[in-house]
């Protein structure tokens, strides 16, 4: 919180390289990228057309569900979070928003949402970690909500079954107000 | 400051009755303006929790009313409560929410101040040769006082001490950091959310026993039965709301809870926290075991302090008015500030269950209070009743007005402060 001086004359090298560089192009065409990819937005769909219970078929039964508070932790164990499931939670948490007693749950707003910026983050023969970009637009009463998040998604590939074993979602807003909703992310 | 100038003001008070208030307070700018002159700046309002700047040099950004301050803690062990305001040109000197500083830079001009708010330094000072002098222009501070950690600021320096404020609600302060089972109670992490209503709706809500099985029900039918049945006090004729003078009152759900270090030892632990009890055991004799799995749930009532804070069983509730029809509320996650990991794990997945705007309780609380603004604005002038109970309250032998905590005791209690402060008649 202290004054930073800028020194005159200590001029910053930032030209680019001019060196050829690779980054690594080319793993989007990789067939169990466009099979994880595929996973991803089947779940968006499911997710938007509030399929909730197909949607937790998804899951591994050891997946982990989590939307952090905190932007910079990984230990979400011993952090608050927003959404911090196992199967267990995860299956209560969907019972809630279908059975009815929940009042946020049954007036929740429509939602349709965007991924993309897809990047492979780690890949094995049996997983593949993307990372994504995720817009969401809500509408309820007049008034719209906009949600903008950082997805990772780890998929687990076991022959034809692909199955995700975590969702991080990141709000871009997730350490200030974040309003209650009554669907999920 | 100067008061918010309104020919009707005079008539705001008596909209407020004992038993029912106009649902214009709700809904009216004017009186909202006049709330923050005559509420939100004229008495003791709730900033920070001390565990929230353990160091010298901590500070964190909260608001009176509209107002932004920095609250911090110096090199004395003193708290300091400054407004976030540069004293040239208007500039917030901190946007950080919480953290560690030597003191507060302006980024326009790069005044600083020190952590008691002096103004320590002004570039290129020549050109304030014979015109300021720096002593004389610190940033704003108000006066602070704290009480069993909770500290409060007020810009008023001629109003009752702070624990003369408190009075009675001391004796329940008291009670509810008894849930550090022998540890400080410590924030381990806060959700924020905004709902589209007014202020006083959250205030109304924390001592609203009446909703909680109706708004609740899928979070009661989501958890363990054990829980369901702690928190089933509808019926439970011990189950009181005490209006407890200045504003505040305490809802007691869970009578067996009040005071954590009664114990007549026939309550079993909940079967749900097994694993811990057995962890625990391995290491600590079975009464402090007992003390710390007892209070896992925090203390059996939520305690409403007029006008921002409620210290609810296992939290700190902090509201804060935005506009007329927009209010931001805190939920701090509290634990055993050198407790057990494995307890303060729990305490944080019990929060999320309940807490936070995709909790399983917050969601649907939200959704109500938006309701509420909603349908306040179809005839203003129609009373919002607070008269539940009403007929069967009696004062308790401490002399606080006492019914079932499903009744509005609560409620009239705030409405009464409301009416007071509003009338400039405390």
């Amino acid at each position: 919180m202290t004054a930073e001086t800028i020194e005159e004359g200590t001029g910053i090298d930032n030209r680019p390289a001019q060196e050829p560089y690779d980054l690594g192009l080319g793993k989007l065409a990789d067939p169990l990228v466009g099979r994880a990819i595929e996973l991803i937005w089947h779940e968006a769909r499911l997710l938007d057309d509030k399929a909730y219970e197909a949607w937790q078929t998804l899951y591994t039964e050891d997946a982990k569900y989590v939307i952090p508070v905190d932007p910079d932790t990984d230990d979400f164990e011993s952090s608050l979070n927003m959404v911090y499931d196992d199967a267990r939670m995860r299956h209560m948490r969907i019972t809630r928003l279908v059975q009815g007693y929940s009042m946020s749950a049954v007036a929740a707003a429509r939602t349709t949402r965007t991924i993309s910026r897809f990047t492979v983050e780690e890949q094995t023969a049996e997983t593949v970690t993307l990372r994504s970009a995720q817009v969401l637009v809500g509408f309820k009463r007049e008034k719209f909500q906009v949600l903008g998040a950082d997805l990772t998604h780890r998929i687990r590939f076991n022959g034809d079954d692909a199955r995700i074993e975590l969702k991080l979602i990141r709000l871009v807003n997730a350490d200030a107000a974040v309003n209650a909703s009554g669907f999920l992310l | 400051m100067t008061a918010p100038t309104s020919d009707r003001a005079s008539d705001f008070a008596s909209l407020a009755a004992e038993d029912r208030v106009a649902a214009r307070l709700y809904t009216d700018p004017e009186i909202f303006d006049w709330e923050m002159e005559k509420i939100f700046y004229s008495t003791w309002v709730w900033v920070a929790h001390e565990s929230e700047i353990p160091d010298a040099g901590s500070f964190k950004m909260s608001h009176i009313g509209l107002q932004p301050v920095i609250v911090n803690r110096d090199r004395k062990g003193n708290f300091n409560v400054l407004l976030n305001r540069c004293r040239h040109r208007g500039a917030s000197v901190c946007e950080v929410p919480k953290g560690k500083a030597n003191g507060f830079t302006c980024p326009y001009h790069s005044w600083s101040y020190s952590l008691e708010g002096n103004l320590r330094g002004i570039p290129y000072p020549d050109g304030y040769e014979g015109v300021a002098e720096k002593r004389d222009l610190p940033l704003q501070r108000l006066r602070v006082e704290s009480y069993n950690g909770l500290i409060f600021a007020t810009f008023k320096t001629d109003i009752e001490p702070l624990a003369d404020f408190l009075g009675d609600a001391k004796l329940w302060i008291d009670r509810f950091m008894k849930q550090g089972a022998g540890f400080p109670v410590k924030v381990q992490g806060e959700h924020k959310f905004r709902f589209d209503g007014n202020w006083k709706i959250q205030l109304e809500n924390t001592t609203d026993g009446y909703h909680f099985p109706i708004v609740h029900r899928s979070w009661m039918a989501s958890v363990d039965a054990e829980t369901a049945d702690m928190l089933s006090f509808m019926t439970d004729e011990e189950a009181v709301t005490h209006a407890l003078g200045n504003g505040h009152s305490v809802a007691i759900m869970v009578p067996e809870h009040v005071d954590l270090e009664d114990d007549d030892g026939t309550e079993e632990l909940q079967e749900r926290f097994r694993p811990i009890i057995d962890e625990l055991s391995e290491t600590m004799p079975p009464e402090q075991v007992r003390r710390i799995v007892r209070s896992m749930h925090g203390a059996g009532y939520n305690l409403n302090l007029f006008p921002n804070l409620s210290l609810s069983m296992s939290f700190f509730r902090v509201l804060r008015p935005i506009s007329v029809n927009e209010t931001e509320i805190q939920h701090m996650a509290l634990g055993l500030d050198g407790g057990p990991e494995s307890v303060n794990r729990e305490r944080l997945r019990i929060h999320e269950h309940f807490q936070g705007p995709f909790g399983f309780g917050t969601s649907d609380d939200s959704e109500a209070w938006d309701r509420v603004q909603r349908g306040a604005v179809a005839n203003p002038e129609m009373p919002i009743l607070v008269n539940r109970g009403l007929g069967r309250e009696v004062a308790a032998d401490e002399g606080w007005k006492t019914s079932h905590v499903t009744d509005e005791t609560g409620m009239r209690e705030s409405y009464a402060m409301w009416k007071r402060m509003m009338n400039d008649d405390r």
